[in-house]
């Protein structure tokens, strides 16, 4: 059977030389977890199913420190290699494969162009081509609000906390257009995506757990694997998630970074729950 | 030496750098090299990418790689380089090589397509190729078409998707694998070694 899939996400500052894994932010100080490609070998020998390197810099001079962060990697890493942020264009993406990389991740750059899923899928791949979307909830609280959603042909989920529709948020949850997530679901994996990296804003960084309802949404409406992300506070948060969803993997970042609990250390927990890990 | 066919289709980073762990005479082979093909212990045929693009791609090498399998030279096709292996596929209009009966179909709607994670491996028969490896060891597969062959006995091992996938094939000095063992981790560069023994013979 399909094993469920464990990925550590590292956050990548690329304004020092060699690049830094950020962990957090501490007393207004951000911290680092360390070198890029030591702490992918590190989660490797973990048993990480997958690694995904996401350049929170996002500048366009750096991307030249990310492709040697992947190449340094992959010589040494044998486990798929997933890289976003900034990467705007086919040009981009190709040097990122061409230093190991087997998917690119697309967000701000796949919602100012859509065609740009078609133009991944066509030339790399769907396998290669994954489109992240940053969704946050949008309660309808009063018939005002609700009859607004129902006129924009918004998608409503019903959720514990009320009925609300899902908000597409891009340049790293700064910026939103209206852009409804479960629809944009849908038109990527049209479009050719290969899977969807699904991360809720409104959970990213509290530690209180996926946003299952949402994760569903989306489980439900596309037929390629989802990564769970957003909230991952504890490996009993990752068994939620492959309980109550159809996600394929969830990726989780600080848990791993501030060592609470090894790869391993999840994945024995989840067998002991009864899914199915390698 | 064991060559590694560098037609065109996606990095070859991984693939060298995965067998360069067990072997140390890895060669990425382009057209213009073709000719050291005669010199080689074995043959890798990866690729990523559409079928079409790639037998189109591949077309150079043909006639090489067919003599070269049947001199009795070894050779792994990996991912569409094994579907490339097979007559046709459902992906696109070109034909395969031909050089192991059965076609290539798309997975059902039934199932999540791609076909992207780690699986376990079913092994139906003894190979070389699979030594030491048992239904416990997990690869990593991503592909949305997988190989029918015409002949269930080259089936070396399947994988349970919901759907029965066909994960190894074997036919003399032929293999194929669906999954990629150099994105596997351990349990891959294990396989690869495996290769490694069956060219040195």
């Amino acid at each position: 059977m399909l094993a469920k899939r464990i990925i550590p996400c590292l956050d990548c500052d690329f304004g020092v030389p060699e690049g830094r894994v950020v962990k957090g932010i501490e007393f207004r100080r951000i911290t680092y977890a360390g070198i890029p490609w030591e702490l992918a070998a590190e989660y490797d020998e973990q048993g990480a199913d997958e690694l995904v390197f996401l350049d929170i810099t996002a500048s366009h001079e750096r991307r030249e420190t990310m492709a040697q962060v992947i190449e340094k990697t992959a010589s040494n890493v044998f486990i798929p290699l997933t890289v976003g942020g900034g990467i705007l264009n086919l040009e981009d993406a190709r040097k990122m494969f061409n230093a190991g990389a087997d998917k690119v991740s697309v967000n701000t750059a796949a919602i100012m162009n859509p065609e740009l899923v078609n133009e991944l899928a066509r030339r790399f791949g769907s396998q290669a081509c994954v489109v992240a979307i940053d969704a946050k909830r949008r309660y309808l609280r009063s018939e005002e609000e609700a009859l607004r959603a129902i006129n924009e042909q918004r998608e409503i989920v019903d959720t514990k906390e009320g009925k609300c529709w899902f908000e597409c948020s891009f340049y790293g949850g700064r910026k939103f257009a209206g852009f409804d997530a479960l629809k944009w679901t849908k038109e990527v994996a049209g479009r050719g995506a290969g899977e969807i990296l699904l991360t809720s804003m409104d959970r990213d960084g509290t530690k209180d757990g996926f946003d299952l309802e949402l994760t569903a949404a989306v489980c439900e409406r596309v037929n390629i694997p989802v990564i769970a992300s957003g909230g991952c506070g504890s490996p009993v948060h990752i068994k939620e998630v492959f309980e109550f969803t159809d996600a394929s993997a969830a990726l989780a970042a600080s848990i791993f970074h501030y060592k609470e609990y090894t790869v391993e250390e999840v994945k024995r927990y989840l067998k002991e729950n009864g899914i199915l890990v390698r | 030496m064991i060559a590694i066919l560098d037609y065109g289709m996606g990095n070859l980073f991984s693939i060298y750098n995965g067998l360069k762990r067990v072997y140390d005479q890895p060669m990425l082979i382009t057209y213009d090299a073709i000719a050291q093909l005669r010199e080689a212990d074995g043959i890798i045929v990866p690729g990523v990418g559409a079928f079409d693009d790639c037998v189109r791609n591949f077309k150079p090498f043909s006639e090489a790689l067919i003599e070269r399998v049947e001199s009795a030279v070894p050779v792994l096709g990996i991912c569409i380089g094994m579907q490339l292996l097979f007559e046709a596929s459902e992906e696109g209009n070109e034909k395969g090589l031909g050089l192991l009966p059965g076609t290539v179909v798309r997975l059902p709607d039934t199932v999540r397509v791609p076909h992207m994670g780690w699986n376990n491996l079913l092994p139906r028969r003894d190979s070389v190729l699979l030594d030491g490896i048992t239904d416990a060891d997990y690869f990593y597969f991503v592909h949305s078409y997988h190989c029918m062959p015409r002949d269930e006995a080259r089936i070396i091992a399947s994988v349970d998707y919901g759907v029965q996938v066909t994960a190894v094939v074997n036919r003399k000095n032929l293999y194929g694998v669906q999954f990629h063992p150099e994105k596997s981790s351990k349990r891959g560069l294990h396989l690869l070694k495996n290769f490694v023994s069956i060219c040195k013979g």
